[in-house]
């Protein structure tokens, strides 16, 4: 794929994080401004209780695939400019990247989902 | 400014300044080092100037690049106490010449000899983004039959980066071709970005082979010290991240572009008196 493909993508998983990553900072850490106890927040009984909600499901589904595709792009992106690696190697990073993604992505996506089905 | 530099040749010509320049000749050095040499200032005296009095008075071997001495051709360019710069418009009374001025051949760049860098990779990354006007019409090209027209404000979009002389200063200081020699560099990223602003050129396709690959331009981290080195005024870093958002506009189908038309000459106006005649057409004889 193409450099400027993978940029573009980069770019929009940055543009979703800042979306659903002030659904996250407005629940989790501001919560007092929303009137909700911070102790509350973190109990048990809430987070299964959030993780049952639609709301949520949609939220972390779209939160993870973003994280992981702007993570790992930078992650990438910094191994390529901080090493002294030829063009074989770095196709066996990305590769390796691509891999260890779709696994985190996949027992993420099956965390959120048995969360969501209880 | 005029007074400043007076005081400051008043103070140091005549007086001795240490210069530290690194000396390696590949069939008998095993390592590149350092070796000092002392001249005297003389007014106006610039760091190339010291390097030729050097080689004119003290070690003929010593080797290095010039040609034209008034910083049109680029030839040159070299690390001066650690910053890269064209050594015919560095002045010696602007360093500090009460510790040695230290001169290397331009960093990020394997050394041929002393302080001469093996620019080849630099121009073949040059040469890959295909520095010159492309159109789909190569039968004009090939056989032109006017000169196509072109604004004033069109030409503003890369007159900046027409300026480039292909010194190294740029490439010399960038941090990414610090740690990635295959990075195609600050000048052909901004060379490119010359052509694809130009609006008598459609080569931007063409172009991406080169700077759309994974050492093309994304590795470009917008540090800005080609813009900050470069001796010419250029800003490559602006065109490096003009040059980003024209391919963005590419890959999502934003990137219109008509190509300029051949100019017109206006018929029927009659020349006012005194004004002389153009010269004579160059094309479509």
């Amino acid at each position: 794929m193409r450099e400027s493909t993978l940029w573009l993508f980069h770019l929009l998983a940055g543009a979703v994080l800042l979306t659903v990553l002030g659904v996250h900072y407005g629940v989790m850490h501001l919560s007092n401004l929303f009137g909700i106890d911070h102790a509350t927040v973190l109990s048990f009984s809430s987070v299964s209780g959030r993780s049952g909600r639609f709301f949520y499901l949609v939220v972390y589904l779209v939160l993870l695939p973003a994280a992981l595709y702007h993570g790992l792009y930078g992650l990438r992106s910094l191994i390529f400019e901080l090493s002294f690696i030829g063009l074989v190697l770095r196709r066996w990073i990305s590769r390796i990247l691509i891999l260890s993604g779709s696994g985190f992505l996949i027992y993420g996506a099956y965390a959120i989902i048995a969360g969501f089905l209880g | 400014m005029a007074a400043d530099i007076k005081q400051l040749e008043k103070k140091y010509v005549g007086k001795e300044v240490e210069f530290r320049l690194l000396r390696f000749a590949p069939d008998k050095d095993r390592a590149p080092y350092f070796q000092s040499f002392r001249i005297k200032l003389s007014q106006g005296m610039t760091v190339l100037d010291a390097l030729m009095r050097i080689k004119e008075t003290q070690d003929p071997t010593l080797s290095y690049r010039k040609s034209c001495r008034m910083g049109i051709c680029g030839s040159c360019a070299m690390q001066v106490n650690g910053f890269p710069k064209l050594t015919c418009q560095t002045q010696v009374t602007e360093l500090n010449t009460d510790k040695p001025i230290e001169v290397r051949p331009l960093a990020n760049f394997p050394i041929l000899r002393d302080l001469v860098p093996d620019l080849r990779n630099f121009l073949k990354a040059h040469e890959s983004i295909k520095p010159y006007v492309i159109r789909e019409d190569a039968e004009e090209l090939d056989h032109p039959t006017g000169e196509f027209y072109q604004s004033p404000k069109e030409l503003e979009k890369y007159l900046q980066f027409a300026y480039c002389i292909k010194c190294g200063a740029c490439l010399a200081a960038c941090p990414t071709n610090a740690t990635d020699h295959e990075f195609l560099g600050p000048q052909a990223l901004a060379a490119a970005y010359r052509y694809v602003a130009d609006s008598r050129d459609q080569g931007l396709e063409q172009r991406l082979e080169a700077v759309d690959g994974p050492n093309g331009i994304f590795r470009c981290h917008y540090a800005g010290a080609c813009s900050e080195a470069c001796p010419k005024g250029v800003d490559p870093s602006l065109g490096i991240q003009l040059l980003k958002r024209e391919i963005l506009k590419y890959r999502v189908g934003a990137a219109h572009k008509k190509p300029a038309p051949l100019a017109v000459t206006p018929k029927g106006l009659k020349r006012r008196e005194g004004i002389p005649l153009p010269p004579e057409k160059t094309v479509g004889q």
